[in-house]
């Protein structure tokens, strides 16, 4: 009967033993949710084979989206992007895990200069890795431009905030942006205003220049515009740098006669970080953070900026990019134009409601 | 025959069996809960037992799936927003005070107070039954001729006819309705085809304008007008109409004194069918429309992505609820008063 007893007592510590010892490994998976039309498919191929974690990845195309996922909570992600002041405010809200240093060996590939960038944000980044970076600017197509408006301002926000300029655009195809806090910011700046004005009068500014632009404006979108101006079905749009050069090499694939440029505005434009970061809830934080050390490795992000024509934060990378991107002043601007490029910090709920409310009356043509 | 008249009944006796396996355990629990004893004596038992097994299911499904996530709606609509997860506060909390604990209740109206005071919802929810009326009217234009046809059809033809009102379903509406953008843009298959034949010069700007949601709801919801005025119309029996041709009516006339009479109910079971869900519709005028649609259902999408404001995006959908709640009534008043009559 003793014998009987310790032998299921043994059996029983094994079971316990075993179980725990699986339930401490996570499953080999890590669900990354990313914006779209942002990675390299064979970087995350080959992540797989290499460390064998099946990565399950899941695209979005703007922040709010994310956000408001996130501020659900169990979204089952394991590694999200937000940008820069959607970040800042999601730590506030709680939503993330801090980063183990300790689990990102690549930790000090990246630029110095950059991390101080983004520390307007995270403090002491600790919450935080960035990704990629990039510009809202505006692209055209050169020929139908060239057609309308010889001598069209195609390195100014004139383009598609100077009623006389856009009305010349409008049966081509005219897109501006559907990000609330980034249309205020931009045109505020083009105003001469401070960009990352807090001041709701200040932000009142914007409804007369969107207004009289409006009738001229096709769609207001964020990810649209890669397939629209790449097909030809619109001549002029803003969008991400990034996103506005893979549709310039996507009709170049296309051979369909259709030349696109993009052009950093003189006046200044808003300077985007997106940054890799860990829900607090996260299923499978170790993969996570594997995940993220080998996206900071030199060669494979310098991989993934090779493929969407997005500058990266990481300083060894830089030497591995493709020299006709790092070359790029669209991509990696020169020094005078990176002065003119300003960050922001997130509005306040009060200020958001202002923001948005004039944003959905402009856009809705009122 | 009689081989299967009796492999029936075992059948049958099988089932029984099995069900009494079910419901025997319930039934002895529910004798064993007092109130419902006392429920039982009053009530006739066997009666009670089929109706409650037969009312239970549908019950416990409004009230897991409709009843529980409109109290939590509501909730959030009385709460303010804030910089949390989730992004509101507490309506109820639990507040300790010298040993002894109080709820207490934080009611915020302001929510719904900015809906009044703001007329950009007014005219949203106003423009989303203006778009719904109109919509329904297509639908049921374009619909009674499809579905009178299909009810005149030979007999072993309307299966088949049924059959394609009910094919496009098997395909996701997303797909469908992205497929409309690829026929109604500027370079697409409408404007290719109308300058082929030489009808228009330049292209036709109809995708991103009100008139491309009327088309992508009409051509979504047909079969939800189409099927129920074809229930009707089948049932109709045309000696009627030969009746009125002999007695000297023309066939306009008995048209509207005959036929549509007849099938009101149709008309009105499928003008509900559509009407109800269009009026909250929010992925066709996004995808079709132009930035200018504005209606109920992106203007919540806005307040609970672009505002992060979940408590005015829930007084939205409370509002929104309560307008659709008087046709839905007047719809389940019909259908009942329609199974009166045909008892």
């Amino acid at each position: 009967m003793r014998k009987y007893v310790l032998g299921v007592g043994a059996a029983l510590c094994a079971l316990v033993v075993g179980a725990s010892a699986l339930l401490a490994a996570e499953d080999k998976v890590v669900h990354v949710y990313n914006w779209s039309d942002y990675i390299d498919d064979t970087i995350l191929k080959e992540f797989e084979a290499e460390t064998g974690i099946k990565v399950v990845y899941d695209t979005f195309d703007s922040n709010d989206t994310l956000e408001t996922k996130l501020l659900t909570g169990n979204t089952g992600y394991d590694v999200v992007v937000p940008s820069g002041s959607f970040l800042a405010r999601q730590i506030t809200a709680g939503v993330f895990r801090e980063l183990d240093r300790a689990k990102l060996t690549n930790y000090g590939n990246m630029d110095p200069a950059i991390m101080a960038r983004v520390a307007i944000w995270d403090e002491g980044n600790k919450h935080a890795v960035p990704y990629m970076w990039g510009t809202t600017g505006i692209a055209y197509n050169v020929k139908k431009i060239k057609e309308r408006m010889p001598d069209a301002p195609v390195d100014s926000f004139r383009m598609v905030f100077d009623p006389e300029v856009i009305a010349k655009f409008k049966d081509c195809g005219v897109y501006l942006m559907d990000e609330v806090d980034d249309m205020h910011q931009i045109v505020l700046n083009y105003l001469g205003e401070d960009g990352n004005s807090q001041n709701a009068e200040t932000l009142k500014k914007v409804v007369p220049v969107l207004k009289a632009v409006r009738p001229f404006v096709t769609k207001f979108h964020n990810s649209a515009q890669i397939e629209a101006l790449a097909n030809g079905d619109i001549c002029l749009t803003m969008g991400w740098s990034g996103d506005m050069l893979q549709a310039k090499n996507r009709a170049i694939e296309a051979k369909n006669g259709v030349d696109i440029a993009f052009s950093i505005p003189r006046e200044g434009t808003l300077m985007f970080f997106d940054m890799l970061a860990i829900p607090a809830d996260a299923p499978h934080p170790d993969n996570a953070h594997a995940f993220i050390d080998y996206l900071m490795r030199p060669e494979v992000i310098a991989k993934a900026s090779n493929y969407i024509f997005y500058a990266n934060g990481n300083a060894a990378a830089t030497k591995l990019v493709d020299p006709a991107i790092v070359n790029d002043p669209s991509v990696y601007p020169p020094p005078d134009v990176m002065k003119k490029l300003f960050v922001v910090t997130p509005y306040d709920a009060k200020l958001q409601r202002v923001a948005t409310r004039q944003f959905s009356s402009i856009r809705g043509g009122e | 025959m009689t081989f299967g008249a009796a492999t029936r009944e075992a059948t049958r006796a099988r089932w029984a069996a099995r069900a009494s396996l079910i419901l025997k355990p319930l039934q002895s629990a529910l004798d064993a809960f007092p109130p419902s004893r006392w429920l039982m004596r009053r009530l006739d038992r066997r009666a009670l037992k089929g109706r409650l097994l037969a009312i239970a299911p549908p019950y416990a499904w409004l009230l897991i799936f409709f009843l529980a996530p409109f109290a939590i709606v509501l909730k959030i609509s009385f709460a303010e927003p804030d910089v949390a997860m989730p992004p509101y506060t507490e309506v109820f909390a639990l507040i300790e005070d010298a040993g002894s604990f109080f709820l207490s209740i934080k009611l915020n109206f302001s929510n719904y107070l900015l809906l009044i005071e703001d007329d950009l919802y007014l005219r949203a929810y106003l423009n989303s039954l203006k778009i719904a009326a109109i919509s329904t009217a297509l639908a049921l234009m374009v619909g009674f001729p499809i579905a009178y046809a299909m009810a005149r059809a030979p007999r072993r033809w309307r299966g088949a006819l049924v059959m394609m009102m009910i094919l496009p379903f098997w395909t996701s509406f997303l797909i469908r309705v992205y497929a409309w953008i690829g026929i109604l843009k500027n370079e697409g298959l409408l404007n290719g085809f109308l300058q082929w034949l030489g009808v228009i010069g330049e292209p036709l700007t109809i995708l991103n304008t009100d008139f491309a949601v009327y088309i992508g709801i009409v051509y979504s919801y047909l079969p939800f007008m189409v099927l129920p005025l074809y229930a009707a119309l089948e049932r109709m029996d045309e000696s009627l109409l030969e009746a009125a041709s002999d007695l000297g009516c023309r066939p306009v006339k008995a048209f509207w004194v005959i036929t549509v009479p007849l099938a009101a109910p149709g008309i009105i079971a499928g003008s509900f069918l559509v009407f109800i869900p269009v009026v909250g519709e929010v992925v066709i005028p996004d995808l079709l429309g132009g930035s200018d649609t504005l209606m109920i259902g992106r203007l919540l999408w806005a307040e609970f992505f672009s505002n992060h404001d979940w408590p005015v995006a829930s007084a939205v959908a409370m509002i929104l609820l309560l307008i659709l709640v008087i046709p839905i009534v007047l719809f389940q008043r019909h259908q009942a008063a329609r199974q009166e009559a045909a008892r």
